[in-house]
């Protein structure tokens, strides 16, 4: 049994804003079962003394002093926008949800 | 009351929730430098890290940490002793990243409570939990009416916001209330407003979005042990929403309820000009964030003695301050409401502290100032009148100085900003005409005039010596103390009253 059925790769897709093909969602969610299968072999070494970790430093505490620091200007940060407008990033309609 | 509130709360019970978030303070936004500019121009409070640039790297704010500790601790929470920021992953221009950093399993405080309280009783509310996050961009809806979603043509999105620290307050489920829901909901998010304040973490202001209110609502049958179906009410942004929205809900799931329907899981959205709500996304499409710890962040570990030492700098909480100045004030639960509701209490308390007595100090701002403030529509803190100037007036109407109609006068003068009571005193020479030979001059005077009034009050009719004070009163431009007068117009008249 596959640990990633395809109905899971559409949803992922759904989630993602991916547009996917039916041929696409079936190469795909075979693939990711195989990545998902070959990391799920960490925890068949892994004893129960060793715990979940998600950051592979041991750090914590890592903080900045509350500072203002420059910015950019405006015209910098649309540079990169598709559109911009009144000085906004100008995007689609958003979805009505009302 | 209208039937329908009263049927509903005749059949159910309500339970409400509320999931508060706030601003912080900061000077800085919470994972990188920019400014936190309250009405700055369009985009010019961005940087790659809050814009979501390719290779930029958040870093949290230690002030922003420090402050959701000290919130956590003043709402009696157990501080955690490890934990981690996650990912919400989420597809909507007002974040360019596509999620927002926040936390999920692993807040950073949990399990406390605010006392609040309601007339005569003391409501305990549960707090589930405090967590960090970051604030969302702003959009504008261009093309429909009104700036709504609805009919948009596009939208505009400005990143000022976006990355501001906030923290999100979340209540334990609060049945119990009754109809009296919608005023427990009120003095809470009232109570939790005055103790941010009280900790200077925020400025707490609704108008400006620094504090918002999302109200959770269901109605159990009486007697009933399942709670109902809940509907999560977004945009309730001021305290008379909060109480309203709260209603309205109760009134709306009961009518559903009542006529065989059963209540949707669901957002909806409260409407301020109409007081109702109206239906948004429905969770039966339950969204699915994928949260999953924050990689570029590192866990947050607060030493103990360090969160010790927040604790024991917190201030003096608002409920127990309110407690002790009205044991100081000898006054009511209700009346020291009534000031809390007036945003008063710290202007009577630096009146009292100014030398007026707590019982003229309440008088002055609870009565004409009260009265001043609600004419010109502000808040009684913001008049143009210090408690000095308060604490002034109440110690010349003491002395005698000024009878309570000059004061009133005096402080008109104070409010229209012509200098502080005795200027205003000296300028419009208010002050109290107490020379008992000029008094005794302007009695004689009137008695001289109105000799009918004077028969009278010989006969024994005391009640027309009003006439006679009314004349001196007028004589002397209101500047006589009438009590006085009145003896001066008795003894004059040879009556024993």
């Amino acid at each position: 049994m596959p640990s990633i059925t395809r109905a899971e790769a559409a949803h992922l897709a759904r989630l993602s804003r991916l547009a996917l093909t039916d041929d696409e969602l079936d190469q795909l969610a075979g693939q990711l079962d195989v990545i998902i299968n070959a990391v799920a072999r960490v925890s068949e070494v892994a004893d129960a003394d060793v715990p979940p970790t998600s950051h592979s430093v041991p750090l914590t505490n890592v903080f900045r002093p509350d500072e203002v620091r420059p910015c950019l200007t405006p015209d910098e940060a649309l540079a990169g926008a598709p559109a911009a407008e009144e000085q906004r990033f100008r995007v689609p309609r958003i979805l009505d949800e009302e | 009351m209208s039937t329908t509130y009263d049927e509903a709360l005749a059949n159910y019970e309500p339970v409400f929730g509320l999931e508060t978030h706030v601003e912080l303070g900061t000077v800085s936004k919470m994972f990188c430098g920019c400014g936190t500019t309250f009405g700055a121009p369009p985009n010019t409070q961005v940087c790659p890290v809050c814009l979501g640039l390719p290779g930029s790297l958040p870093v949290a704010n230690a002030m922003a940490i420090e402050s959701t500790i000290r919130i956590g601790l003043a709402l009696h929470c157990t501080i955690a002793r490890w934990c981690r920021f996650a990912r919400k992953n989420y597809f909507y221009p007002d974040m360019p990243k596509n999620f927002q950093i926040s936390q999920y399993d692993e807040p950073l405080c949990v399990e406390g409570y605010l006392d609040v309280e309601v007339g005569d009783s003391v409501v305990r509310v549960g707090i589930e939990r405090v967590h960090l996050e970051e604030d969302t961009g702003k959009s504008l809806h261009v093309g429909g009416s009104t700036g709504r979603i609805h009919g948009a043509t596009h939208s505009l999105v400005d990143y000022n916001r976006a990355g501001i620290p906030l923290v999100e307050i979340v209540t334990k489920p609060v049945p119990g209330t009754g109809a009296l829901a919608p005023e427990v909901a009120r003095a809470y998010v009232t109570e939790l407003r005055e103790t941010l304040r009280a900790l200077g973490v925020s400025d707490v202001r609704m108008e400006e979005g620094s504090l918002r209110c999302d109200v959770n609502l269901s109605l159990n049958r009486v007697g009933a042990t399942e709670w109902g179906t809940r509907s999560e009410t977004k945009n309730v942004n001021s305290l008379r929403s909060v109480e309203r929205a709260v209603r309205s809900e109760i009134e709306r799931q009961s009518e559903v309820l009542s006529a065989g329907g059963r209540v949707v899981q669901e957002t909806r959205h409260f409407h301020e000009d109409t007081g109702v709500t109206t239906s948004g996304r429905s969770k039966e499409m339950a969204e699915d964030y994928r949260y999953f710890p924050e990689p570029d962040l590192v866990p947050i570990a607060p030493a103990a003695d360090w969160v010790e030492s927040l604790r024991d700098a917190l201030p003096e909480l608002p409920f127990e301050r309110r407690r002790r100045l009205r044991e100081e004030w000898g006054i009511s639960a209700l009346d020291m409401q009534a000031a809390l509701n007036a945003g008063a209490v710290a202007a009577i308390e630096s009146t009292v502290a100014a030398g007026a007595s707590p019982r003229d100090a309440y008088k002055w701002w609870m009565g004409e100032l009260a009265r001043q403030a609600n004419e010109r529509g502000v808040e009684v803190s913001t008049l143009p009148v210090t408690p000095s100037d308060v604490a002034r007036i109440s110690v010349l109407v003491n002395d005698g100085k000024l009878t309570d109609k000059l004061a009133r006068q005096v402080l008109d003068g104070v409010l229209a900003c012509e200098g502080s009571p005795d200027d205003v005193v000296a300028a419009r020479g208010l002050e109290v005409v107490s020379d008992d030979a000029a008094l005794g001059a302007a009695v004689d005077a009137a008695i001289g005039a109105d000799p009918d009034a004077a028969q009278k009050v010989r006969d024994g009719k005391v009640a027309a010596a009003g006439a006679l004070v009314g004349a001196v009163m007028k004589a002397t431009g209101g500047k006589a103390d009438a009590a006085r007068v009145r003896e001066l117009v008795l003894e004059r008249l040879n009556t024993d009253a």
